[in-house]
């Protein structure tokens, strides 16, 4: 379908299409097996400019928002959801000093990112706080001139990879969630370490890990925004990132379309292709109208977010639970449409099955999201 | 560093055949694409520039349509593309060719390093870049698999044998031709596409290279093509279907019955 795209939309599209086709996909089954992080082909991606879609003009990027991330990240992922995720991440973790960080600290990261040079991750999981924000332990004590950090982030992506972390912790126990904090944490700095290395179902080429930090100091000025607004702006970053997922989703479900709709039209059983038969037509055309679905509502919701309107949780929710959903959907029938090989590991769709369940539960699951959605409607309707 | 790279506008590989009439290149409906040795030259100057500093100059012969080879080298890095355009190229042989953009690098002034690809797959012939350097008196280096060392005045690198590799030293300005050992070529990149996009390709003819008549095109050309023709299949054929592991076991049962 023809979405209206400008001609540098159009570009960003085409440079993400074609680094996941020359680059991305004859490496994805490897670093699948070996549960290996994708660094390589992140350099890949930074060289191919779309670290700059991440950061807006400004601040050394080309970006214009969530839409452009969006049609990057759909190209990225219809190649591989793990390398997809690792650049999505970067996004994710600057996305809190773009939306509350002070001008010096927008001017000391972003340009490195947007170069590809710095890559970022998000710290706000916990063992006790995953659905429930506020369940977070993590404290940040001012001293001096600085602030010490103790608490464990786990199920970090990119974590020991990237350069910056946007961590949440509170600064103000008593006061709860409302008394919590954002802060830019660095590689290297001293208090601040990696703790234990997942070993995950699917998106494997993503390194996911846990954060430690031990008396961590940091400098007083790498607080993101005024001190008790750490959960107002991982809402608001929330909001921005969802279609991001999103769209990490239609990728994926076009590539399961892609893959079973050519294997049907090679695979011969009682004498013709089945895709002649009408039992797997109909597989094929219900995953073809659910993507098609899925990418209208993304790029729908995607558009709308960058117009900051008052309801953008509920519309990126909504994005968030349909297109992750499909995405489960159209890989589980791309493994039926191609039967025993689409179970097999030699096939890509197995893979793709694995790496679509992640998505119905990263960045807030999707019964989190039908709250939200809910919760709003509950108030339009008073 | 002042690099030229030569780049030539080939058929896709995957999608070639002849015209059964005129047993010629059917162009007709072909997708044309950079021919890939010279992807990889081109990725090679791109990253000496990116290491030395200096110009990379994308260079091709051709009709006026390979203008997209050129604008696609801008996109991966080139800063900047030539194209030496005339019909009175037309039909020019290796040799013909070579002496055309000989003249044509003399007419962009002087320069460091001329970049080719090991040879083009159309014609499969690796003589360009060798004859190119011949015309322009330069040294040259064929299938260089690796830059060792690069430096104002000099490169080290290491040349493709059967078994094995040379190290070589040799004074620039010189031309090496490259195989794709050597990187791994980058997509073109955001900003390139759009420095692509607004990007001028200047377009050189015979008169503007200063070439003679009688060293262009086909009267140039000592080779001359007697007949080009498909081979008749020879014996029986048959095409198996299904998965490898299906055709495997087909012609598995198939070799059977030979035993």
């Amino acid at each position: 379908m023809d979405y209206f795209l400008t001609e540098e939309q159009r570009m960003i599209k085409e440079t993400a299409r074609e680094l996941a086709v020359e680059k991305i996909v004859p490496k994805r089954a490897e670093l699948d097996e070996k549960n290996e992080f994708a660094g390589e082909l992140l350099r890949d991606i930074a060289k191919a400019d779309l670290f700059a879609v991440l950061v807006p003009e400004e601040y050394g990027g080309m970006g214009s928002g969530a839409f452009d991330i969006v049609l990057a990240l759909e190209e990225l992922a219809r190649g591989c959801v793990g390398v997809a995720t690792s650049f999505a991440a970067c996004g994710l973790g600057i996305l809190p000093i773009l939306i509350s960080g002070s001008e010096e600290l927008k001017q000391k990261y972003l340009p490195s990112v947007a170069e590809g040079k710095y890559w970022a991750a998000f710290g706000l999981t916990e063992a006790n706080a995953g659905s429930d924000a506020a369940g977070i332990h993590t404290t940040a004590v001012e001293d001096g001139d600085y602030w010490v950090l103790n608490g464990t982030k786990q199920w970090i992506t990119n974590g020991g990879e990237a350069h910056i972390y946007s961590v949440i912790a509170l600064t103000n126990p008593e006061k709860g969630i409302r008394g919590a904090s954002m802060f830019v944490v660095e590689d290297g700095d001293p208090g601040f370490s990696y703790g234990k290395k997942e070993d995950k179902m699917g998106i494997r080429a993503s390194a996911t890990r846990e954060l430690v930090m031990r008396d961590c100091r940091i400098p007083k000025d790498r607080l993101i925004g005024r001190k008790g607004t750490g959960f107002i702006t991982v809402m608001k970053t929330l909001d921005v990132s969802r279609p991001g997922i999103a769209s990490l989703a239609v990728g994926l479900a076009q590539a399961a379309l892609d893959e079973a709709a050519s294997y049907a039209k090679q695979r011969v059983q009682f004498g013709k292709p089945i895709i002649g038969f009408q039992a797997v037509q109909h597989i094929l055309a219900d995953m073809a109208i659910q993507t098609e679905a899925a990418r209208g509502l993304v790029y729908g919701a995607a558009r709308h977010i960058d117009a900051h309107p008052e309801d953008a949780s509920k519309v990126s929710s909504m994005c968030k639970v349909f297109a992750t959903d499909t995405a489960m959907k159209v890989t589980t029938d791309a493994v039926q449409v191609m039967g025993g090989y689409g179970y097999m590991k030699e096939y890509p769709v197995e893979k793709m099955m694995r790496d679509a369940k992640i998505l119905q539960i990263y960045e807030g699951t999707n019964q989190i999201q039908r709250n939200v959605i809910g919760q709003e409607l509950n108030r339009e309707y008073a | 560093m002042k690099i030229i790279v030569c780049i030539k506008q080939v058929p896709d590989a995957k999608d070639v055949r002849l015209d059964p009439k005129t047993n010629t290149l059917a162009r007709e409906g072909v997708a044309a694409i950079m021919n890939p040795f010279d992807r990889h030259a081109l990725e090679e100057a791109v990253r000496l520039k990116e290491q030395l500093g200096g110009t990379v100059t994308a260079l091709s012969m051709g009709p006026p349509q390979a203008k997209d080879v050129l604008l696609e080298a801008i996109s991966c890095g080139a800063d900047e593309g030539v194209l030496v355009s005339d019909r009175a190229f037309a039909g020019a042989d290796t040799w013909a060719t070579s002496y055309t953009l000989a003249k044509a690098v003399q007419t962009l002034g002087a320069f460091d390093l001329i970049l080719c690809g090991k040879q083009a797959i159309d014609g499969d012939t690796a003589q360009v870049g060798p004859g190119m350097a011949t015309q322009l008196k330069l040294p040259y280096i064929t299938c260089v698999q690796k830059t060792r060392e690069a430096a104002e005045d000099y490169l080290r690198v290491e040349r493709m044998m059967d078994d094995g590799y040379d190290v070589v030293q040799l004074p620039l300005p010189a031309l090496l031709t490259v195989v794709k050992d050597i990187n791994e070529p980058r997509v073109p990149s955001l900003k390139g596409k759009m420095r692509a996009k607004k990007a001028e390709i200047r377009v050189l003819s015979a008169a503007d290279i200063g070439a003679e008549p009688q060293c262009i095109g086909l009267a140039g050309s000592p080779t001359k093509v007697a007949r080009v023709f498909s081979p008749e299949p020879r014996g029986n054929r048959r095409m198996f279907s299904g998965t490898a592991a299906e055709q495997v076991a087909q012609l598995v049962e198939e070799i059977r019955g030979y035993l």
